[in-house]
C-alpha cells in the first residue's frame, strides 16, 4: 500500500503527458536525445541557412554602405542607413500605409470571419459544399485574384467601375486603400473563419443553452458566453493574420504598384534593392519591418497573453 | 407546434439565404476573370460582365507562347520538389517533437513559429545578395531552397499535431505479434501518418503556388520566373494591345489546379490549416 502511494504521484507528476511508465535510463534518454537532434536536424540546417543567417547578414549589411550601382565602394557607416530610413518621410508614408491596411483588414475579416464561421457552424445541410466553396479565395493565387480586381475596377473596361458611374479609384490614394483592403479582406476572410470555426467548435454547447434558459437573448449568448470563450483562438487568429496582413505585397504591387502613396513597407524594401539598388539601405528596411512583426508577437504573446502556438506539442 | 416549426423553417431560411450570399460573393470575381478570359482583344473594352461573344484565344495564345509556358512548368517543377523536401524534413522534426525528449525543443517550436510569422520582404535583400554570389540566383535551387524553409514551420505544426494522435502502441503491439520493426512501421505506422504527410504536403504546395515576393525577386528570366510571377511580366503581343486577356486566361489555369485540390482535399486542408495554428 504505502510503496503504491509513493510511487504513483511521483510518476504522474513528473510523466503526465509521456507515454514512458518509468524514468527512461540514461543510456536510453542519451541515445533517444541523438535520435531527437538528428531527426531535426536537416530542418534546422536549413531554417538556420535560409532565415537565421540571412537575418544576421542582413544587420551586418544594414550597417555598410553598400549600393550595387558601386559594388566597389562598400563601406561600414555605423548606424546611418538607419537614421536615413527613419528621418526619410517615405518609411514613415510607408508604415503608416502598412498599419492602416493591416488594422481596417484584420477587423473587418474578424467580423466577417466571425459571422462566417457561425455560419459554417450553423449550415447542416451542404456542409461540405459551403467550406469548399470558402476555401477557393483562400487557395487562389493572389496575383490572379488581384488582376481580377484590377480589371473590374479599370474604366471602360471593368463591371464594378461601371457599376459606380464608370470611376477610377485606382487613381487616388484613399480608394485605392479600400479596394486593397477590399482584396485582402475577400482573399483571407476564409482563413480566418476556419480558425475561428474550431474555437466555436470548443465552446461547449451546454453552456448557451443554459444561458438561453435563464433569458439571455442571442446576442447576449454571443458576446457573454461565446465570444469569452473564443478568446485564446481570436487572439492565435489575430496574431497570424497581423503578422500576415504586415507584409502586404502581392494586391499592392498589381493594384497600384505603390503609385499615389499606397506603397507598404514590404513594395519600399522591394524599391529600394531593385530600382535604387541600395542593399544597404534595402537591408536596413529589412531589419526594420523585422522589428515591428517581432514586436507585434511580443504585444500579443506577453501583452494579451496569446498562446503561442505549438506550445501544446512541447510540453 | 406549428408556430415552433415555422420558426425554424424561418431559421433555415436565414441560415440558406447566408449561404447563397456567401457563395455569390465568392463566386463573382472568380467568374469575372473567367468571362474576361473568353473576351475577344476587342471586348476588353465592353464592360459588361459576360462576353458578347466567347473565344478560346487567349488559352491559344497563352499556352502556345514560352513566356507561360515554361513558367508554368518551372511552377509545377519548383512546387512538387520544395514540397517533397518540406514534408519529409518535417515528418523527421515532427515525429522527433511529438514522441522524442530531447532538449532544444522548445526553441526548435519557437524557431518555426517565429519564421511562420516572419517577413519575407527581411529575406529578400540577403537572400538576393547571397544567391548571385552562390550562382543561385535565377535557378530552381533558388526558388526551392527558401519555399523549403517557409513551407516547414506549416508542415512542422501540422504533423506533430498529427503524431501526437497516432497510437503508438499499435507498432508494439504488431512487434508483440511477431512483426518485425520494418513491417510494424510500413503496415502499421505508415498508414495512419499518411493523411497527416498529404495534408501538410497539400497546404505547403499551395503556398508554393503562391508564393510572389521570392519569385520575382530571385529570378530575373522565365529559366526558374513562377507562374504568378510571369503574370507580372505579361507583354501584349503588340506594344499597342493590353495583355488583359491573356492575363486573364493565365490567371484561370493557374487557379484551376486549386480549384481542385479545394474540391478533393476540402476536409483534409480545414483539419490541416486549423491544427497547427490553433490547437488546445
Amino acid at each position: 500500500m504505502s510503496t503504491i502511494t509513493k510511487t504513483v504521484p511521483a510518476a504522474a507528476s513528473k510523466e503526465a503527458p509521456a507515454k514512458h511508465k518509468k524514468p527512461p535510463r540514461s543510456a536510453r534518454a542519451r541515445a533517444e536525445r541523438r535520435l531527437g537532434w538528428l531527426l531535426c536536424a536537416p530542418a534546422v540546417i536549413v531554417l538556420i541557412g535560409v532565415a537565421a543567417y540571412p537575418i544576421c547578414y542582413s544587420v551586418y549589411l544594414s550597417l555598410q554602405k553598400y549600393n550595387l550601382a558601386f559594388p566597389h565602394a562598400v563601406k561600414f557607416v555605423g548606424l546611418s542607413n538607419y537614421g536615413a530610413v527613419l528621418s526619410s518621410p517615405y518609411w514613415w508614408q510607408a508604415l503608416k500605409v502598412t498599419v492602416i491596411i493591416t488594422v481596417l483588414s484584420v477587423a473587418l475579416e474578424l467580423v466577417l470571419g466571425m459571422a462566417l464561421a457561425e455560419l459554417m457552424f450553423r449550415t447542416v445541410i451542404g456542409r461540405g459544399l459551403i467550406r469548399t466553396i470558402a476555401l477557393i479565395p483562400y487557395g487562389i493565387v493572389t496575383v490572379a485574384a488581384a488582376y481580377g480586381w484590377l480589371y473590374a475596377w479599370t474604366p471602360n473596361e471593368g463591371y464594378l467601375s461601371a457599376l459606380f458611374n464608370n470611376s477610377a479609384p485606382l487613381t487616388s490614394t484613399v480608394p485605392s486603400l479600400a479596394i486593397i483592403i477590399l482584396a485582402e479582406v475577400w482573399k483571407t476572410t476564409p482563413f480566418m473563419a476556419l480558425l475561428l470555426l474550431s474555437g466555436l467548435a470548443q465552446v461547449p454547447g451546454v453552456l448557451e443553452k443554459a444561458a438561453k434558459m435563464d433569458g439571455a437573448t442571442a446576442w447576449q449568448r454571443f458576446t457573454r458566453v461565446t465570444l469569452p470563450l473564443m478568446k485564446p483562438t481570436i487572439l492565435v487568429a489575430l496574431l497570424f493574420r497581423g503578422a500576415d496582413a504586415f507584409r502586404v505585397f502581392d494586391n499592392i504591387y498589381i493594384l497600384t504598384d505603390g503609385g499615389n502613396n499606397t506603397y507598404s513597407v514590404s513594395i519600399l524594401g522591394y524599391d529600394n534593392l531593385f530600382s535604387a539598388l541600395n542593399l544597404g539601405v534595402g537591408s536596413a528596411i529589412s531589419v526594420l519591418i523585422f522589428l515591428c512583426v517581432a514586436i507585434m508577437a511580443a504585444v500579443f504573446i506577453w501583452g494579451f497573453g496569446t498562446k503561442a502556438p505549438g506550445a501544446d506539442l512541447v510540453r | 407546434m406549428t408556430a415552433n416549426l415555422s420558426a425554424t423553417s424561418r431559421q433555415k431560411l436565414g441560415w440558406g439565404s447566408a449561404n447563397a450570399v456567401a457563395i455569390v460573393v465568392v463566386a463573382i470575381p472568380i467568374l469575372w476573370i473567367v468571362s474576361l478570359s473568353f473576351k475577344t482583344p476587342g471586348a476588353i473594352t465592353d464592360p459588361s460582365f459576360w462576353p458578347a461573344q466567347w473565344t478560346w484565344g487567349n488559352y491559344k495564345g497563352i499556352l502556345t507562347s514560352s513566356a507561360f509556358v515554361r513558367p508554368l512548368l518551372n511552377s509545377i517543377g519548383i512546387g512538387l520538389i520544395a514540397t517533397s523536401i518540406a514534408v519529409v524534413f518535417a515528418s523527421m522534426a515532427a515525429y522527433a517533437i511529438a514522441r522524442l525528449a530531447f532538449p532544444g525543443k522548445r526553441l526548435l517550436v519557437a524557431g518555426a513559429l517565429l519564421i511562420s510569422i516572419f517577413p519575407q520582404i527581411s529575406l529578400v535583400t540577403p537572400l538576393y545578395s547571397i544567391e548571385r554570389s552562390l550562382s543561385l540566383f535565377n535557378t530552381w535551387p533558388g526558388l526551392i531552397i527558401p519555399y523549403v524553409a517557409f513551407g516547414l514551420p506549416m508542415a512542422v505544426y501540422i504533423l506533430a499535431a498529427f503524431f501526437q494522435q497516432i497510437p503508438w502502441q499499435l507498432e508494439k503491439a504488431a512487434t508483440v505479434d511477431g512483426a518485425t520493426p520494418w513491417q510494424a512501421f510500413t503496415k502499421i505506422i505508415a498508414p495512419l501518418a499518411a493523411p497527416g504527410m498529404v495534408t501538410s504536403a497539400i497546404l505547403v504546395f499551395m503556398f508554393c503556388w503562391n508564393e510572389f515576393l521570392f519569385a520575382i525577386s530571385l529570378t530575373s528570366t522565365t529559366s526558374a520566373r513562377t507562374a504568378p510571377a510571369a503574370l507580372a511580366f505579361f507583354s501584349g503581343s503588340s506594344q499597342f494591345t493590353t495583355p488583359t486577356g491573356p492575363i486573364a486566361a493565365a490567371a484561370v489555369v493557374i487557379t484551376i489546379p486549386i480549384i481542385i485540390f479545394v474540391s478533393v482535399f476540402q476536409r483534409r486542408i480545414v483539419s490541416g490549416l486549423t491544427s497547427g495554428a490553433v490547437k488546445g
